[in-house]
């Protein structure tokens, strides 16, 4: 009796997980056609962001309501955007609008066909975006997404008392980094802080420094993959970071076993600071925040991250959420073209902790001087690039790369071999 | 085949009048299976399919879309991060299974015999209500190596700094060439000469109190004379000339040599200065006494890659310690008194009795609980991902970690994850076996 009830069971519960499954395929609706009359109804849309910037972000929906009181805007968050739309899109029921964490996920969705071009804001975007931006929202030749939010990785901040104090200023070249860490620790203080028990920290700092060093069009190169990590270019940019990494003496404590919020509060302090100068992004105050008494300009200030070679000095490598379009209605237009427009933007500017890649804001809308600076610099760059580690498969991108950048932290005279175990480890993590 | 098992028993046990009702089909099959059915419904949608799953997941590639056979468990097994994760679970499971069950068992015994047992109890039963990824948070800052910040190392910075304890000045570096690393002066001098010792480094506020302007010493015949100062201003200054603003430092000990022998010593004033008199020919050095210099104890680094895992590994012995003291301390108090009354009339000593007679007795409920750690420590996860820091992560892994990390942390290498997961289904396979053998003699 056990043995046919138990397989009768199973049997039930296999066909219950097949009826589970088989809802996933409902009807798709058709997209209304547009229409340029007065627009009306209901846009969904799903984006990464809650509590304070979901609050910001409602606060920019609000200044869309009030342009078109005849569509409500239904906004949703996700922690993690991409699963809940994969989901959503095999259910057959996408938000019209989604906002996605990097250009290669949109890519992604653009190659399967969920996201919808959206050639008619092409005409807002060219004018209100650099070159670059509108190029990274583009899949062969067609327009699909409008960057919102950026992140500007490509800056260093320091302890404004320890530069006082040594009796330097924020440095505009690698060699005069290098000058200046040396004075800073003839002055006593330590110059480094680097947060290396994270290993983006690392990625990072190689990032800024291989697009200077090696130019965007390498940099391009080395994010597929097409040139090997074994390239001469590769190394030099790891020599480099070794002149960081060997002047162990100018680094506070030991740096694998300092994680990266204690990297900043390292820096971030009125007094006795542990170090100097730390390497990361725009988002570093709010990793100290709550953590020290520093306050900003009278104890901590930012520059961006030097030339190499005399290039690359308004180089800005970083992030970006990139708003798609997944279901086309009237009303969905009218939103996506109102985020690509500066006064869109604006509204969670002027709320803080954001930086908008949208050229045409304007920069006194920020509410201090640093996010200026480190907005500016992300708006009118030269060259952006995305953050190389994102774009890379994950288990290369977040793991591999990770380890064998802390290992050449422990080891900087090390270079021909971490550069081939990056190689290897690249090799197998891009197979996929 | 079921109406004949279960009609095979009546015609024994009933003989007699009134006959059996007829059983109708739907109390041989429905009724039985309305008991127990809600519960194989329950374990074949959460235990049984996913575990059936898991195993064919671990035939196809990471996709899920392509047949690759045994793939997966050759990569595994030509992984060097899933051999430091098989040899870090033999570890594990070599240490604190026995550990835990050991000195739980003694912590139980101890515990019967003192007053405030219950107090005792409590705080050792405590960590076991903090969740395991909260106790790998309080242990993680608990051994920071920075001795500002973990608990352990500001401890042994205390008891270190008794007996040598840190230089006064010792971030300095010697500024310029004049002076070795050692501090000591590179060319010889001779009477009449003058020494400029000159150190960078200092920050202003490490200057002792009361040091002046630093003065240029001036040479005089019979006598050597020389300064020691904070050869630094803001942007740098020249180095190796007393300038300006640069202070020197009172009370540093400045030994005198003479083929390598000490020939005399003597202390700065505020302003630097010093001087040794009487003295005659050349060949001499100077060099600054170096226990001011000495740099301060730097914490032992726990969460590096060699001391992570026995570090984790204690953490989880201060969560499990205490569940096995109160299992066993359960035990115990069933133990009967007459028995152990009786040993000891016999002329047991108290180590006897608990060797022969109490340990013997608590055999079932050790052996239980040092099961459950050996299934518990098998699966040993949040404590690792909350202890170690990123850099060591590769150092502190297990197989659940592992497996954990190649599917679930956005590497979506699911295909490896599976073959990982049915390894350790292997691993657990004795255990579970053995549970259910002694489950089935209980019976």
């Amino acid at each position: 009796m056990r043995k046919v009830t138990l397989g009768f069971a199973v049997v039930v519960v296999l066909v219950g997980a097949l009826v589970v499954a088989s809802y996933g395929g409902a009807a798709k609706k058709a997209p209304a056609s547009p229409s340029h009359a007065k627009v009306s109804g209901t846009v969904t849309m799903l984006a990464v962001w809650t509590g304070a910037e979901g609050d910001s972000f409602k606060a920019v929906l609000a200044g869309f309501k009030k342009k078109n009181p005849n569509i409500t805007v239904k906004y949703k968050s996700a922690t993690d955007p991409a699963a809940a739309l994969s989901t959503a899109i095999q259910g057959g029921n996408p938000p019209n609008l989604a906002a996605l964490p990097n250009p290669g996920l949109m890519k992604d969705f653009a190659g399967r066909g969920a996201v919808k071009p959206i050639t008619f804001a092409k005409g807002t975007v060219a004018k209100n975006y650099s070159s670059d931006w509108v190029k990274f929202g583009t899949v062969n030749g067609k327009l699909y997404g409008v960057f919102f939010k950026g992140a500007n990785k490509s800056t260093v901040w320091y302890n404004v008392h320890s530069f006082k104090n040594a009796g330097v200023k924020p440095p505009k070249s690698w060699s005069s980094l290098l000058t200046t860490a040396k004075t800073l620790r003839a002055s006593g203080a330590t110059a480094y802080s680097i947060g290396g028990a994270d290993g983006w920290t690392l990625t990072d700092l190689f990032e800024n420094l291989y697009i200077r060093n090696a130019g965007p069009a390498k940099y391009d190169l080395l994010s597929d993959h097409k040139i090997p990590w074994t390239d001469a270019s590769v190394k030099s940019t790891l020599k480099l970071m070794a002149q960081v990494f060997s002047d162990t003496s100018n680094i506070a404590g030991n740096p694998l076993q300092t994680d990266f919020p204690t990297s900043v509060t390292n820096v971030f302090q009125p007094s006795k600071p542990k170090a100097a100068m730390v390497f990361e992004g725009d988002f570093v105050p709010s990793a100290a925040a709550g953590q020290t008494k520093a306050k900003p300009k009278k104890d901590y200030n930012v520059f961006p991250f030097p030339s190499v070679n005399g290039k690359g000095g308004d180089y800005v490598v970083g992030g970006g959420d990139v708003v798609c379009l997944f279901k086309d209605t009237p009303a969905a237009r009218a939103l996506i073209t109102y985020l690509a427009s500066p006064g869109a933007a604006e509204i969670w500017a002027k709320r803080g902790g954001f930086s908008s890649p949208n050229k045409n804001v304007n920069p006194s809308v920020y509410p201090d001087d640093i996010t200026r600076t480190t907005a500016s610099a992300l708006a009118k760059a030269s060259t952006f690039r995305f953050d190389m580690s994102d774009l890379a498969p994950q288990a290369f991108g977040s793991q591999d790369e990770f380890s064998d950048l802390q290992a050449f932290l422990k080891n900087p005279k090390n270079i021909n071999g971490i550069a081939a175990k990056l190689e290897k480890d690249a090799k197998a993590g891009y197979k996929k | 085949m079921t109406s004949t098992s279960v009609g095979a028993e009546f015609p024994d046990v009933v003989r007699t009048p009134p006959a059996p009702p007829p059983v109708s089909p739907f109390r041989q099959v429905l009724l039985p299976f309305s008991f127990f059915g809600p519960a194989l419904l329950l374990l074949s949608v959460f235990l049984i399919y996913p575990a059936i799953a898991t195993v064919i997941r671990a035939l196809f590639d990471d996709r899920g879309k392509k047949f690759v056979w045994l793939d997966n468990f050759d990569r595994m097994f030509s992984d060097d991060i899933i051999y430091t994760a098989i040899k870090n679970n033999v570890i594990w499971i070599a240490i604190a299974p026995l550990t835990v069950t050991l000195l739980g068992l003694v912590l139980a015994v101890l515990n019967e015999r003192i007053s405030w047992a219950s107090a005792f109890k409590v705080v050792l039963f405590l960590p076991l209500a903090i969740s395991l990824f909260a106790v790998g948070v309080i242990w993680r800052i608990v051994y920071q190596q920075d001795p500002d910040q973990g608990l352990l190392n500001a401890g042994i910075t205390v008891a270190h700094d008794v007996f040598t304890p840190p230089g006064v000045l010792h971030n300095a570096l010697p500024s310029g060439n004049a002076l070795s690393n050692r501090f000591v002066l590179k060319q010889p001098i001779a009477a009449g000469d003058t020494a400029k010792l000159a150190l960078t480094g200092i920050l202003p506020e490490d200057v002792p109190s009361g040091a002046k302007q630093a003065v240029d010493p001036k040479p005089e015949s019979g006598k050597i004379t020389g300064v020691v100062w904070r050869d630094f201003k803001p942007g740098g200054g020249k180095i190796g000339v007393v300038e300006k603003g640069e202070l020197g430092i009172p009370g540093a000990s400045i030994d005198l040599l003479k083929d390598g022998k000490k020939v005399g010593s003597a202390k700065t004033d505020d302003g630097g200065g010093f001087t040794f008199d009487g003295v005659s020919g050349s060949g001499y050095t100077m060099q600054i006494a170096p226990a001011t210099f000495r740099a301060p104890f730097g914490g032992v680094e726990w969460l590096g890659a060699s001391l992570v895992v026995p570090a984790i590994i204690i953490a989880f012995l201060w969560t499990a310690v205490g569940f096995a003291m109160v299992v066993i301390g359960a035990g115990l108090a069933a133990i009967s008194r007459d028995v152990l009354e009786a040993a000891r009339t016999d002329g047991a000593s108290e180590f006897q009795i608990f060797r022969r007679v109490t340990v013997p007795l608590l055999m079932p409920v050790l052996t239980v609980v040092f099961v459950t750690q050996m299934i518990g420590v098998l699966k040993v996860f949040d404590i690792i991902y909350a202890i170690a820091p990123g850099s060591v992560r590769n150092d502190a892994t297990t197989l659940a970690f592992e497996m954990w990390r190649r599917s679930f942390s956005g590497q979506n290498q699911f295909g490896f994850g599976a073959a990982i997961a049915s390894f350790l289904m292997l691993l657990f396979l004795p255990y579970l076996i053995y549970q259910v053998r002694s489950q089935r003699k209980n019976a």
